[in-house]
């Protein structure tokens, strides 16, 4: 570094300024940055604001031409179609929503139990070949999915799994168990060994000096890693749409797609379905935000 | 290596063998149950669940079975292998992927460190502003795939509309070859420009600042101060978000299938897409098999690439 600043030195037309000059030419760079960020900004967002507009403007004023952004009816129909049906009693679509609140909420559990206690046990012990079973359990998260649903549709389909949700939840809880175990490592690997030690010192037996010292600390990590894998299983489509079929299994995401599989597609109730959809993603990122970094590398680089 | 190294070597070993056995013993044994007892769950569920639908696999992609027609499979060999390679039409697709995922991350890479850098700057409402930015990231792809294709709809879709409201053409995003591709990237890259960002962004603030304090007290260009302390800091951690973006994008499935089904004719085609299409539709599961296998063999040598970058990283 001391080399490249001493070339610094020799760069000298930026000397010749005068301070006030400079600071003026700062000002304007920096309107400029700002202006540039907002356009990004609306960019980035517009999307998500179209669909939450449209979901709540009435179906003449969706499907306007040219384009109405902001002198349109509100209307909260769309979302009363997402929960019920038009016959009266619960839609199709709101039946598929609690499907997947059981699925990601039961894989999501399922994963932190066998995940939590060998991330411990990989971070704690010499095990043989560490490495290379580190390595290979992040491998199996990198399997594209549409490879590995086609012989998973016919070992379901060997042992009756097809259409079910608990079929759903294995292979979630097997997707999350990797991200599990490189998250939590990382979160473990924090908390000094020492304690551990002191704790079987005093007499307790490793297991315990675990639950009772370690595991407390490592709770906060749990729950971020939990919602991660919770999203995971809340987006998740391929396994979905492969490995289900009937109406009273299938989780939101196939149930969402299959709006618009008819000849017209009603544009106010996929938006309305997907912003309801959406929601708790979005709630549950905001909740792990400080570990977005680790999250969404699988917790190989921390911040 | 010679010389003295011996010496040092020898006398842990003594050291070791001086100590009683007997508690290190015990304890070393209830360890390794514990390990072991900790550690099998998981891997019994992951050997169950992704190795042996892989090696299952395997097999398959040496016979010609068929998951419709069913009956017994024929061992065939590489023939399998050898058809897909000398395929045309997986050639095809393999270029599609490619410009597809070269287009999405390069596209991605340039946009998400701009605006990394950019909000880099800012010393207020930085929090804010990266939550925002990170919203695309978080949606489902079947979200985001409906979200586009909704806007990019030719008759009534906002951009088109926008674009009538400019005085410009109207373009059939989807249903137009050249244009469709463009989507597919434009789609991608719109939610995982978030991905790149908030890696970069970690890199951007990670710099100490007492080097950019050093450069600007020697008064060094804003330009050379980018290009002596930001990007070469920067670099390692933004080619690992670049390489986890490019297995990622390779392995695509879900946003094609939603956005443009592969179309039109097969323009947006990837070799995701093609495998399902071989297997789903085609139902010839032997060579979808093949297919597959060639597939996370790839994807095994991306993921080596970036295992290798990290642990590089972290030993820095």
């Amino acid at each position: 570094m001391a080399v490249s600043v001493d070339e610094a030195v020799s760069t000298g037309p930026a000397r010749d300024h005068t301070p006030s000059a400079r600071r003026l030419g700062g000002r304007g760079r920096s309107v400029l940055e700002v202006a540039l960020l907002t356009v990004l900004a609306v960019v980035m967002l517009f999307p998500v604001l179209w669909m939450i507009e449209t979901s709540i403007k009435e179906n003449r004023d969706v499907y306007a031409i040219p384009a109405k952004f902001f002198d349109f009816k509100v209307t909260l129909d769309h979302f009363k179609d997402v929960f019920a049906s038009s016959g009266g009693g619960r839609s199709a679509l709101s039946v598929s929503f609690l499907n997947s609140v059981v699925v990601a909420g039961v894989s999501t559990a399922l994963a932190t139990v066998l995940g939590v206690p060998a991330a411990w046990a990989y971070s704690r012990f010499a095990v043989k070949a560490k490495k290379d079973q580190l390595f290979f359990i992040l491998s199996t998260r990198f399997m594209p999915p549409v490879v590995v649903v086609i012989p998973i549709f016919l070992m379901y389909r060997q042992v009756g799994l097809i259409d079910s949700k608990l079929g759903l939840i294995l292979i979630y809880a097997a997707f999350n168990v990797p991200f599990t175990i490189w998250m939590m490592k990382g979160f473990v690997d924090e908390v000094p060994a020492e304690y551990e030690d002191a704790a079987m010192l005093d007499g307790y037996t490793r297991l315990q000096a675990f639950w009772k010292f370690t595991l407390p600390l490592l709770l906060p990590g749990i729950a971020a890693t939990a919602v991660f894998a919770l999203i995971f299983s809340w987006n998740e489509f391929v396994f979905a749409i492969f490995l289900t079929s009937s109406d009273n299994v299938r989780t939101a995401p196939p149930a969402i797609a299959g709006l618009i599989g008819g000849t017209t597609v009603d544009w106010g109730l996929v938006a309305a379905a997907s912003v309801v959809f959406a929601l708790p993603v979005l709630v549950f990122a905001y909740l792990v935000r400080k570990h977005l970094i680790a999250g969404v590398t699988l917790g190989a680089v921390r911040r | 290596m010679s010389g003295p190294a011996p010496l040092t070597t020898d006398q842990p070993g003594q050291v070791a063998s001086a100590t009683p056995p007997a508690p290190g013993w015990s304890r070393r044994l209830s360890d390794r149950g514990l390990a072991v007892t900790f550690i099998s769950p998981a891997l019994l569920l992951l050997l169950a669940m992704s190795v042996f639908p892989l090696l299952w696999a395997l097999y398959l992609s040496f016979t010609d079975y068929s998951a419709t027609r069913g009956g017994p499979a024929h061992f065939v060999g590489f023939e399998n292998y050898i058809a897909i390679l000398t395929s045309a039409q997986v050639h095809l697709r393999a270029w599609t992927t490619l410009i597809y995922v070269v287009g999405a991350v390069a596209l991605q890479t340039v946009l998400g460190f701009s605006i990394a850098y950019l909000i880099s700057r800012r010393t207020h409402g930085r929090g804010v502003l990266t939550t925002l930015f990170l919203v695309p990231m978080m949606l489902s792809p079947v979200v985001v795939g409906l979200f586009w294709r909704f806007m990019l709809d030719a008759q009534f879709g906002v951009i088109n509309s926008m674009l009538g409201s400019l005085g410009l053409g109207q373009v059939e995003w989807l249903t137009r070859q050249r244009t469709a591709l463009i989507s597919l990237i434009v789609v991608d890259t719109w939610q995982w420009t978030p991905f790149i960002m908030l890696i970069a962004l970690a890199g951007l603030t990670a710099v100490p600042k007492y080097l950019y304090e050093a450069a600007s007290i020697d008064r060094a260009s804003e330009w050379f101060r980018f290009r002596t302390i930001t990007l070469p800091l920067v670099w390692p951690l933004l080619l690992i978000a670049v390489l986890f973006r490019a297995i990622e994008a390779f392995r695509l499935f879900d946003l094609v299938y939603i956005l443009t089904s592969g179309g039109p004719g097969v323009s947006t085609e990837t070799l995701s897409f093609h495998v399902y299409k071989v297997a789903f539709l085609g139902f010839n599961t032997g060579t979808a098999s093949a297919y597959g296998i060639l597939m996370v063999l790839i994807v095994i040598v991306l993921a080596q690439l970036y295992l290798r970058y990290l642990n590089k990283l972290k030993e820095d």
